[in-house]
């Protein structure tokens, strides 16, 4: 569905050539969900509008659900769904218009594009709202007319980009279940995010970009192995005596930190073996490494901070 | 792409069809021209003031045609439309033909409420005057449009329009006959197309000759036209 070979994109700035995206190659193959996953600022977004026809890369090369991106922008376009950062249906129109209207952009009749639009209204539980104007939705109304919008043409492959950005929780699950069915239809998604939860939730492959190079690829799961081991976290007293014992501990106050392989598994013997040299435990956690832990590994950098700060 | 563009026009058209609010404020001030200003000439005055009335709208109608398009640049709207199959020349030839239909539709309206004052048109003059002001209201509504993606801020697009706008309609004699001024004042008119504009659409409904205004609107025309198309199929924009 998707392959791209060296694809970057250079923007002249006042102060010199920024490079957005480092050339990255991306592979997609068809009914999967993929995740593009990265700090803001890592070029998610850059690669996503370059995929898109939004964006003419300043080098490689692509082939987007059959179309070359470089010579037939057009027939890309016909053949993909794009929905985008910011809401995507004009404040003084009407949703239903916005519907009927996107679909005949697409060439539909306007009676196709009328039955087309109202299977979408029900199936984004919009129906009722056809003849309201879009700025008078709540947010996660707007989102699901933006991706109904998306999907009018019934594309084979669907871009998001920062799908849930914005949304309170319950909306944000909707949102996913959405998503998740699409997949279940047999529609390649691609989307770029910034939350872990969501990327976790949601993907079946991640590719993990970081100052415009992909530094990292597989499923959540095969990315959270690479990490080596469990976290175990322990509260004693004699926090900086059992830090003595383990490899890369870290002590903090009546709190000492360490990873070992298998957590679960290891730590009934570990806790005997502690009981043995007079240990006095009053607290004991045992983390699975989390895309957190994956990206601090990849990059030497916290995703959370990152988007915390942002 | 005819289809296209009728479809990017019925788009813009539908909220303005159903809410015609800012069509009839925008009657205001023309309205206001022709009753307050207008007598000022006498009542041979009408037949000089109504036709540089009219490329007045024109360059006030569709100059700040611009500003429809912003909030839709800001929220997703513009983008999500550059990703459908719809020609990027049409979404910018859509949305000029419909500042152009209510133009005309405006001026119309304009005309014919002049004609209670005493102003006279025959049917072809009527005509061949709203012509002018569409191809007029096309150049500038084209370059609006152009200007306003790519200077993107409300703020930033206001004091350029105004900063333009001013003394190309001071210097085009739309209010007062240039040939009064001082010979550099009149000559710096000559310069200005817009004069050669309101001297055509003047011709029209008198005597006199179209041709030196229809080159220069033509001229506009074009270049608007370019410069729309242009920055519409940007890459960035």
């Amino acid at each position: 569905m998707i392959k791209a070979r060296g694809l970057a994109r250079r923007f002249t700035t006042k102060s010199g050539p920024v490079d957005a995206v480092r050339g990255v190659d991306i592979d997609v193959a068809e009914g999967e969900l993929v995740g593009f996953l990265g700090p803001n600022g890592a070029g998610k977004s850059t690669t996503l509008r370059m995929l898109t026809t939004l964006l003419q890369p300043t080098a490689g090369e692509a082939i987007i659900a059959g179309h070359d991106l470089l010579t037939d922008p057009a027939g890309v376009r016909r053949n993909i769904g794009y929905v985008g950062q910011k809401n995507g249906g004009g404040a003084d129109q009407r949703v239903g218009d916005e519907l009927e209207f996107q679909a005949r952009f697409y060439g539909q009749s306007k009676h196709e594009a009328r039955r087309k639009a109202g299977e979408l209204l029900e199936r984004f539980d919009l129906l009722g709202m056809e003849k309201r104007a879009v700025s008078t939705l709540s947010g996660g109304q707007q989102r699901r007319l933006d991706i109904a919008m998306g999907l009018l043409h019934d594309p084979r492959l669907l871009f998001l980009d920062e799908p849930s950005t914005a949304l309170d929780p319950q909306s944000r699950r909707n949102l996913w279940d959405h998503i998740k069915q699409l997949r279940a239809d047999g529609v390649t998604v691609f989307l770029t995010t910034h939350y872990l939860d969501e990327a976790d939730f949601l993907s079946d492959r991640l590719l993990v970009i970081d100052h415009g190079s992909i530094v990292g690829e597989g499923s959540p799961d095969e990315l959270k192995n690479r990490v080596s081991g469990d976290l175990v976290v322990l509260g004693t007293p004699q926090a900086t005596t059992v830090a003595t014992k383990f490899e890369n501990a870290v002590v903090d106050g009546e709190q000492v930190s360490f990873r070992i392989p298998n957590g679960d598994r290891a730590l009934p013997q570990l806790l005997k073996d502690l009981d043995h040299i007079d240990v006095e435990l009053h607290s004991v956690q045992v983390h699975r490494p989390t895309l957190d832990d994956v990206f601090l590994t990849m990059t030497g950098r916290s995703l959370r901070e990152d988007a915390n700060a942002a | 792409m005819l289809r296209d563009t009728w479809l990017v026009f019925a788009r813009v058209m539908l909220p303005v069809v159903r809410n015609p609010v800012a069509v009839i404020f925008g009657l205001a001030q023309p309205l206001l021209y022709l009753g307050l200003f207008g007598p000022l000439l006498g009542d041979t005055g009408w037949q000089w003031f109504v036709p540089g009335l009219l490329v007045q709208m024109a360059l006030f109608g569709t100059a700040y045609a611009g500003f429809s398009l912003l909030p839709e640049v800001r929220t997703g709207v513009l983008e999500r439309l550059r990703v459908t199959p719809v020609s990027r020349v049409a979404l910018l030839v859509g949305r000029v033909g419909k500042d152009v239909v209510l133009l005309v539709v405006q001026s119309l309206l304009i005309v014919l409420a002049a004609m209670l004052f005493g102003f006279r048109a025959a049917p072809g003059e009527i005509l061949l005057g709203l012509g002018l002001v569409a191809l007029l209201g096309v150049a500038i509504g084209s370059a609006s449009y152009a200007i306003a993606l790519k200077v993107k801020l409300e703020y930033v697009f206001a004091s350029v329009l105004s900063a333009t706008i001013v003394p190309v309609m001071l210097l085009s004699g739309v209010l007062l006959p240039m040939s009064n001024g001082p010979q550099w004042l009149y000559w710096l008119s000559r310069v200005n197309p817009l004069a050669h504009v309101v001297d055509a659409e003047r011709s029209i409904f008198a005597t006199g000759s179209v041709l030196l205004g229809l080159i220069s609107v033509s001229v506009l025309v074009l270049a608007g036209v370019y410069y729309g198309v242009r920055t519409f199929n940007r890459e960035s924009a």
